[in-house]
């Protein structure tokens, strides 16, 4: 379905360095047995975030409330594994819109695109850059630009620039998703269709 | 002409579109759908107004969240019981082909689809399901989607995709012996990582993996999402050929020469190039072994987990974590380590030729006492055949519990969870932190070396046992 426009985001972040997490730390299987997309933020990270009882895990980042934005900064390889697209629905619902890391899964990435969480890949160095800056001062903003495609530590003003095809720009900035432009090239696909 | 493989074959003659500066609209043939990932699909399309385009292009079956007991009962937990319901619910409105619990073909979506014969070479296969991966062994891409795409394929049986890299891996030589296909998988992944693979499309070749069973290579392309590939295929050839004669979805008569024949030519051109190419020996595999929480973390049964040495940051840190999570110290052997379960299953090693090789190993023994041992078939079509040939009752007099058809354990969302703290051995594709059920530890290796453990009630090299 159509989602919010991303255009400029400007937040501070959540730190999350662990290397290769996986689509079943953002949301473990026994929790994707509703049928529909809302109330996963609840269960985002739910065994590295809750106890057994159900109790807040201090040392986790998420509960840690130093920090706070719309902005996660992860590890390398994140989303790994299964294609839950209820990863990206844990996420979004939980408040984030924007996932950085110097290395994404694939399916991952595509899945946040298709639902509007914008997934910006940025090098190692400017990786360690931003946890460094985030965890000296929760406070820190970053800035993400999606029309220019920079991210931005706004404290040093250090910005990398990123990458996203035109085609995907273009649906972020306008709230458009694949479907709209799949419909609207119908007989073409019919025609195609025919032919197999 | 150009030379080029059989990836670009396959991928080339179904875009529809090239989208300027954007990702291929890409025609898919055959689409699986399973009760957790199609609900929400489906809603955003009455949301929408629209329709399923080509229901016949669609199959349906449940299998992630359902009880691998009492099968023939309404489903005791509500959640899961409401998703299977609305899955028979939307195959019922838009005309899809379900294969239900308990009725003849029912089972894991990656297990049916091969065993109808749905799955073909030269087809685009996705699902919403990162083991879709697992079709690519018939000469087919093959690959997960998320709930968008899955949106996407039944209502206009398109997905949008920009074409990965191209990245071919051979194993040349022979394998020893108790060494088996899952050892090939978990040896190359232990050996590019649990992410070298990603952004590209897999073909594997040599002549260890033309000399599989078809079983045993959907046992290696199962495994490519592991080190993050997006899919991964071989060649058709007449193992493939064989395989699917006869199949309740395969051409006959004269349709089936025309469509050999076209196979036939599914194959990479000699002098076509890949975007990046690894070779390993047969010979250097053996049964192998995962100590770690992500696939990549493998060694063979007989070595010593990796110490620290060289890991720094973020990564040393990482590495602790998951030691710690599974109760190991770094250096230290994991042969001879005490085990809790072990379970046989899974769209990576639940088919007949599993079974066998475990029922094989285990005739006329007894697990340990310490031991639980399950096995799940992954389709009613091989618990039936598991009866016939004689395997189920050496499994039970072995100690083993035969369940009923399902992903079960493998990622635990229904009742067959592990419980905290114990080790697992499983056959089955992720040794995630609590993917077989919180605090869960699971080790993963091949149907040969779970059985070995299931004896000993170790961790065992099966090829021990052999000898003894």
């Amino acid at each position: 379905m159509a989602y919010d426009k991303f255009t400029v985001l400007i937040d501070t972040a959540v730190p999350l360095p662990t290397e290769n997490v996986d689509t079943d730390q953002i949301i473990p299987a026994r929790f994707l047995k509703a049928t529909e997309r809302e109330g996963f933020g609840d269960n985002l990270f739910r065994d590295w975030r809750y106890d057994v009882e159900g109790n807040p895990k201090k040392e986790f980042v998420l509960n840690d409330s130093t920090y706070s934005g719309k902005i996660l900064v992860a590890g390398k390889n994140f989303g790994s594994g299964s294609s839950r697209e209820h990863a990206v629905w844990a996420i979004y619902d939980y408040g984030f819109r924007c996932v950085v890391s110097s290395f994404f899964a694939d399916i991952f990435k595509n899945n946040c695109l298709n639902i509007g969480v914008l997934p910006v890949t940025v090098s190692p160095e400017f990786a360690d850059k931003l946890f460094a800056a985030i965890t000296a001062d929760p406070k820190t903003e970053i800035e993400i630009n999606l029309p220019e495609q920079k991210i931005t530590l706004l404290s040093t003003g250090e910005s990398e620039s990123f990458d996203i095809n035109e085609y995907k720009k273009s649906n972020m900035q306008n709230g458009f998703d694949d479907i709209d432009y799949l419909l609207s090239m119908s007989s073409e696909i019919d025609v195609f269709a025919a032919s197999r | 002409m150009e030379k080029t493989t059989l990836f670009d074959k396959i991928w080339d003659s179904h875009v529809v579109r090239h989208v300027p500066a954007g990702p291929d609209v890409f025609f898919i043939d055959k689409h699986f759908i399973h009760e957790v990932t199609s609900p929400v699909a489906f809603l955003n399309l009455e949301k929408r107004g629209i329709s399923v385009k080509y229901p016949y292009r669609t199959i349906a079956t449940p299998d992630h969240n359902v009880p691998t007991v009492d099968q023939d009962q309404t489903i005791k937990d509500k959640l899961s019981r409401m998703q299977v319901e609305k899955l028979r619910e939307n195959c019922k409105k838009y005309g899809i082909e379900l294969h239900d619990l308990g009725s003849a073909h029912h089972g894991i979506v990656h297990v049916i689809g091969p065993e109808l014969g749905v799955t073909q070479p030269g087809m685009t296969i996705v699902c919403g399901d990162s083991h879709t991966s697992t079709h690519g062994a018939f000469g087919a891409i093959a690959f997960g989607i998320g709930t968008s795409e899955v949106e996407m394929v039944l209502a206009t049986q398109c997905i949008m995709q920009s074409k990965p890299k191209k990245m071919r891996i051979s194993v040349e030589g022979e394998l020893g012996k108790g060494v088996t296909s899952k050892d090939i998988i978990l040896y190359i992944i232990s050996k590019i990582s649990a992410a070298g693979a990603t952004g590209y499309f897999v073909e594997y070749a040599g002549s260890a993996i033309r000399n599989l069973s078809m079983e045993a290579r959907m046992t290696i392309c199962n495994m490519s999402i592991e080190m993050g590939a997006r899919g991964g295929l071989i060649a058709p050839d007449e193992t493939t050929f064989n395989y699917l004669k006869g199949r309740q979805y395969t051409p006959k008569g004269e349709d089936w020469e025309k469509a050999v024949a076209y196979w036939k030519t599914l194959k990479t051109d000699e002098g076509a190039t890949f975007d990046k190419e690894y070779q390993f020996d047969a010979a250097d595999i053996e049964p192998m072994i995962t100590y770690g929480t992500n696939p990549g973390m493998g060694i063979k049964v007989k070595d010593r987990i990796p110490t620290t040495e060289g890991m720094e940051g973020s990564n040393k840190t990482t590495y602790l974590k998951s030691l710690d999570y599974m109760g190991f110290q770094p250096g230290e052997p994991v042969k001879g380590k005490l085990v809790d379960y072990v379970f046989v299953g899974s769209c990576t090693n639940g088919r007949i030729e599993d079974i066998r090789a475990v029922a094989e190993f285990v005739k006329g023994k007894k697990k340990a006492d310490n031991i639980t041992a399950w096995i799940v078939p992954g389709s009613r079509e091989v618990e039936k055949m598991a009866h016939e040939e004689g395997l189920v009752k050496i499994l039970e007099e072995a100690g083993f519990e035969l369940r009923q058809p399902g992903c079960s354990a493998c990622l635990a969302m229904n009742d067959d969870k592990i419980p905290a703290g114990k080790y697992a051995v499983s056959t089955s594709n992720r040794n995630f932190e609590g993917r077989q059920g919180p605090g869960a530890r699971t080790m993963l290796a091949s149907p040969l070396t779970v059985a070995a453990v299931a004896v000993t009630g170790r961790i065992t090299d099966p090829r021990e046992v052999f000898e003894n």
